[in-house]
């Protein structure tokens, strides 16, 4: 070893012999107060010094402390004509110089001038310290430079190595800088370089440009395959120096087979069959006794064997191969390395999900339960609850739920929360027996009542309320549940809400008699946080309605003062409200207000994005092998709407008192139930979505239903935003961005008229009539606005301006204008033509201002130009399957917008219908259960891509009043057509 | 004990050699008994070069150490895999530093002993 920064070395050795802190930070000090002296000193100090105390800074850096100077020194060092002196300002600036530091321009000349040099080892330096450093503004200088470098014939190779890792690290961080050039079939044939070390560090930079375009690098695969074949075949002495510890070049194995987990598998028969090859190449080594006992032998070895095995679950093809794969992973369970077990489990998890060897899999169920109990690595045991998880179905899902709930007892704090919401999903998929998933659920509570997040208690209350059938035991058990000396609040909660609902089915056994209920739920009462208290409240109020002989003790509860006066303003006001109620109502009010709530519309649950949200890769994974497991994020965090639609919903009965408010709150207490909660009754109460969707029957709930896909795609606006600006400017004399409307905007009621139709008379005074007539093609549109002169003297100086009142508009729309004259002659009519692009979705509505002279005296008119989002929708037809599909998939709360309001005009089918065809909605028929009803789709087509949108709307004569449910794509397409659509019926 | 544990989104792999401890932070897709393995080359080539590297060596000499990884790991993936080129790199540089009139080790030169071996296998 040579070194020879003496002064280094001892000042490291005195840090070293400082026996406590305050030295430490003492010598430091005084070393620092050096360094910053001989920097700052007349003395000019030559490159041995200025790297020496650079070096210094940078060890005292390592050591924790902040370095506010010497920056500009190592950035001198750069420009050093000795090797080692540029090697420690690099490396200086790539430990501890920010990438928005003011000095980082002078480091890219310095990177630049280095580049270009003819000494391979400056070059080298120079992308060592660019691949180390990534940032945007290196990608911006370098990406297009280096890919010369690395197909440059006469570059060395080290040179290439380098180029390829570090245009690798530009790609990630700005893909876009990383030119796609003619050199990409050059670095495809990097596969077949002689140089092991240049193949090994090009395919790593090939998976990633693999990932952007894949067809373009599609000959990398057979490449790759033979390159793989080559290795696997070769004896452990061919490969010299890449041979590890006898397993011939692990890395760039293992390298490849994750480059060709990027396709499917190959075509070509005999591509094909070489790639079975290796695969089975790889698989028979697993089984050959051991060439050396040392563990990094194995390790390489089972490194590419579970690379191998990655390479078949992603190809799921071939179920020989599956099956051999699952039985090598099976013999790894039992492994004496806690490495390999933990790894065979990972992996296993994956060949649950394919069809192939999901039964294969199951085979080892007894040894994962095993492993659960008595692994001593909380890792271990973290995968095997993910594989249980995984390949649980419904002919072992007792078992497993069973032993999960076991597990639960003694699991690590830091998993229960997640295996909570395993088992309670679990529980509800595959129940077939509902008593059995309410035990599970209120098992789950009693043992682990603190991870049982709010959906999971919600969840069990939608499916009872949704179950006629398992409310009387799901009654029973949590009466017994409430016995306990000690339950849980989230039991208190569950129990004050199905007591609440189904009390009654119980009260006829003596052991739990109306007041036994009540006395048992108050029990709890004070023990409770207020918002459980409010819920107790609204379930009091309700077993008021089912036992009126309790009716005075809970009036009493009520109006004592605890909540009356409480200072929690919604406890008080329940306890105001629901006394009013309790006190006044007749028995038929306190009926039909405290009615038993309305079965739940089917929704996906809600506990599956809480699982997404904890374990992305493992959910994501599982989600992205087999469509059994698919998952979509849950619809169920309404939380918005259900929060929202609840005002809306309680003032039109307002006469119904307190009442309606009653059941908004035992809603709104529960922020995941759908505003078919709230007290209006919309005809068919069980929404046909539910009837259409479910499929596996009331209660249960469809988990599976796949990633939206419907059949439009959606492309960033992005790419639409230059040409609509370029559009803009050229246009700027009439299209105008901003706030520059002058005066207000007249003409409002005619504008609403537009929604629906396509010409008519916008605006008209004594002066003037502007009319409107426009057509529609995709994402084109024309507007001819008329305007006419309905006086005997001309108009002068006429002139009309367009308006973005927004400037986003400018991206969403593209608008040109063909001016008119500036003259319109008396009792001349003299028309204008604008043409329209949707570029994207757009909300706002651009303005006309018209100006113009009359008798002397300017005018201005502003109007809203006719010109909605649904104007570029196109109706779609579709059967009830494929609707109901779509429907679930874009029901994300912000995909999903829903109003309930009072009719604008007379409920008359025949007239809503021709609305919601000028609208540009299809109507679909036989799709809800309810006739009443009217359901539709269309396809909003912008130039920067497709938007599907569905629609229902679910009229209520009794109360004259509609509910209207519009799903899209993108969340503010939803809203803005039910905006529109509200003022129109 | 395993030597893998999920963290946030990524994958810790860590190994400890006597004094030296060694961890990587790794993505969900990447192979861990691979990365367990460029611990494992990564402490043969400070051994080679250091002669039964400690962590001496390494506070010593830190700047060797990271030149050592850019030869061999370089934006994350493995450039290298082949000990005897990356030692020849790190040789070539040597040759480069100009001068070297101290002979002998820094360490030696400060009266420090090497301590035993950490590298076991």
């Amino acid at each position: 070893v040579k070194d020879s920064m003496r002064g280094l070395a001892v000042f490291i050795s005195d840090i070293r012999n400082c026996k406590s802190k305050e030295a430490e930070e003492k010598r430091i000090n005084k070393e620092l107060a050096n360094i910053r002296s001989k920097f700052k000193g007349d003395k000019a100090l030559d490159g041995y010094q200025k790297k020496k105390y650079v070096c210094k800074l940078l060890f005292i850096f390592l050591l924790g402390n902040d370095i506010d100077f010497g920056h500009m020194e190592a950035v001198n060092l750069l420009n050093s004509n000795k090797y080692t002196e540029k090697q420690i300002g690099y490396l200086f600036i790539s430990v501890l110089i920010s990438e928005n530091n003011e000095l980082m321009r002078l480091v890219q000349q310095n990177l630049k001038n280095d580049l270009a040099s003819r000494n391979p080892v400056h070059v080298n330096l120079a992308l060592e310290c660019i691949a180390n450093i990534g940032s945007k503004e290196m990608a911006e200088m370098f990406a297009p430079e280096i890919p010369k470098l690395l197909v440059m014939g006469d570059a060395g190779d080290t040179v290439k190595q380098s180029a390829a890792l570090c245009l690798l690290k530009l790609f990630r961080t700005a893909p876009e800088m990383v030119p796609i050039g003619d050199w990409t079939s050059r670095v495809i044939h990097l596969l077949n370089d002689q140089h092991m070390g240049v193949v090994t560090a090009a395919v790593s930079l090939i998976e990633a440009l693999v990932k952007r375009n894949p067809d373009d690098f599609k000959g990398c695969v057979s490449l790759s395959i033979s390159r793989l074949a080559r290795i696997v075949t070769s004896s452990y002495t061919d490969l010299q120096d890449y041979t590890y510890y006898f397993v011939p070049a692990p890395w760039l194995s293992v390298k490849l087979l994750r480059l060709l987990q990027n396709y499917p598998p190959p075509e070509d028969t005999t591509v094909r069959n070489r790639l079975a090859e290796c695969l089975e190449t790889i698989l028979n080594k697993a089984v050959e006794p051991p060439k050396s006992k040392k563990v990094q032998h194995s390790n390489a070895k089972n490194a590419v064997l579970f690379e191998a095995i990655s390479l078949i679950i992603h190809m799921d093809s071939d179920p020989s191969l599956l099956v051999r794969a699952c039985s090598q992973l099976g013999q790894f369970l039992s492994n004496r390395e806690t490495n390999l077990r933990y790894l065979a489990l990972e992996s296993m998890c994956l060949l649950a999900t394919s069809e192939f060897s999901h039964d294969a899999v199951k085979r080892h169920q007894e040894t994962v339960v095993t492993a659960l109990k008595s692994e001593r690595d909380v890792s271990v045991r973290q995968r095997a609850v993910d594989l249980l998880y995984a390949m649980c179905d419904r002919s072992n899902a007792e078992e497993i739920v069973g032993e999960m709930l076991t597990y639960l007892e003694t699991a690590d704090y830091s998993i229960r929360g997640e295996l909570v919401l395993k088992i309670a999903i679990l529980a509800e998929k595959y129940a077939s027996d509902y008593t059995w998933y309410v035990d599970t659920i209120l098992n789950l509570i009693r043992l682990a009542g603190d991870f049982v997040s709010e959906e999971v208690w919600y969840r069990v209350i939608q499916i009872v309320i949704n179950r006629e059938d398992v409310q009387a035991y799901a009654a029973k058990t949590v009466f017994e549940a409430l016995e306990a000396p000690a339950c849980h609040e989230n039991m208190v909660k569950v129990g004050g809400y199905i007591l609440g609902e189904f009390g009654n089915l119980i009260a006829g056994d003596a052991r739990s008699s109306p007041s036994t209920q009540f006395q048992l739920l108050h029990g709890k009462f004070h023990l409770c946080s207020p918002p459980t208290r409010a819920l107790l409240l609204s379930a009091y109020i309700k077993l008021v309605n089912l036992f009126p002989e309790i009716r005075e003790d809970i009036i009493a509860v009520l109006e004592s003062d605890a909540n009356l006066r409480n200072s929690n303003v919604e406890i008080q006001q329940r306890a105001s409200e629901y006394l009013s109620l309790a006190r006044n109502s007749t028995q038929d009010v306190l009926a039909t207000v405290l009615e038993e709530m309305p079965p739940f519309p089917e929704r996906e649950s809600s506990i599956l994005a809480q699982l997404r949200k904890k374990k992305p890769a493992v959910e994501d994974a599982i989600r992205a092998r087999g469509e059994k497991q698919q998952q979509r994020p849950a619809s169920g965090a309404a939380d918005g709407a259900a929060a929202s639609a609840a005002p809306t919903a309680a003032t039109p009965t307002s006469g119904g008192g307190g009442g309606v408010k009653l059941q908004g709150d035992i809603a709104g207490a529960e922020s995941n139930t759908d505003s078919d909660l709230l007290g209006l009754d919309f005809g068919g109460s069980a929404p046909a979505a539910a009837a259409g969707g479910g499929g596996a029957g009331g209660g249960s709930v469809d988990l599976l239903s796949s990633i939206l896909d419907v059949g439009v795609s959606s492309s960033s606006s992005s790419s639409a935003a230059p040409s609509a600006a370029s559009g803009a400017s050229a246009q700027r004399k009439t299209v105008v961005v901003g706030a520059g409307a002058s005066g207000s905007i007249v003409g409002e009621e005619n504008w609403h008229k537009f929604v629906c139709k396509n010409s008519g008379v916008l605006y008209e005074n004594d002066i003037l009539q502007v009319g409107v007539k426009c057509d529609y093609q995709q994402s084109s549109g024309r507007i001819v606005v008329y305007y006419g002169n309905k006086t005997p003297a001309p108009l002068a100086q006429f002139a009309s301006v367009i308006n973005l009142p927004d400037s986003s508009l400018t991206n969403q729309l593209g608008i040109q204008v063909k001016p008119v004259g500036d003259r319109v002659g008396a009792s001349e009519q003299v028309n204008e033509v604008i043409t329209v692009d949707c570029m994207a979705e757009f909300s706002a509505c651009p303005l006309l201002n018209i100006r113009f002279v009359y008798s002397g005296v300017a005018q201005s008119i502003t109007l809203k130009l006719p010109l909605t989002i649904n104007k570029f929708m196109q109706s779609s037809e579709m059967d009830s399957a494929t609707f109901f599909q779509h429907w679930k998939q874009l029901s994300q709360p912000e995909q999903e917008c829903q109003k309930i309001f009072q009719a604008k005009f007379p409920m008359d089918a025949e007239t809503t219908k021709t609305k919601i065809l000028g609208f540009g909605f299809s109507l679909l028929s036989n799709i809800d259960s309810n006739p009443a009803n009217f359901v539709g789709a269309g396809i909003v087509q912008t130039k920067s891509g497709n938007i599907g949108s569905l629609f229902r709307l679910e009229p209520n004569q009794q109360a004259q009043m509609y509910r209207l449910t519009v799903h899209s794509i993108k969340p503010g397409v939803s809203k803005r057509l039910c905006e529109l659509l509200e003022t129109q019926i | 004990m395993c030597s893998f544990l999920e963290w946030k989104e990524l994958k810790i792999v860590y190994k400890r050699y006597a004094s030296l401890y060694f961890c990587c932070a790794i993505e969900q897709q990447d192979n861990e008994l691979l990365c367990l393995e460029v611990i494992h080359r990564y402490v043969e080539l400070l051994d080679k070069y250091f002669g039964s590297v400690c962590e001496l060596d390494i506070i010593f000499n830190f700047e060797k150490a990271y030149f050592m990884l850019d030869e061999f790991i370089l934006g994350g993936e493995v450039q290298e895999t082949s000990k005897k080129n990356v030692l020849k790199a790190i040789a070539a540089q040597d040759l480069l530093q100009e001068d070297s009139n101290e002979p002998k080790s820094v360490l030696e030169d400060l009266g420090l002993a090497n301590i035993a071996s950490a590298l076991s296998s």
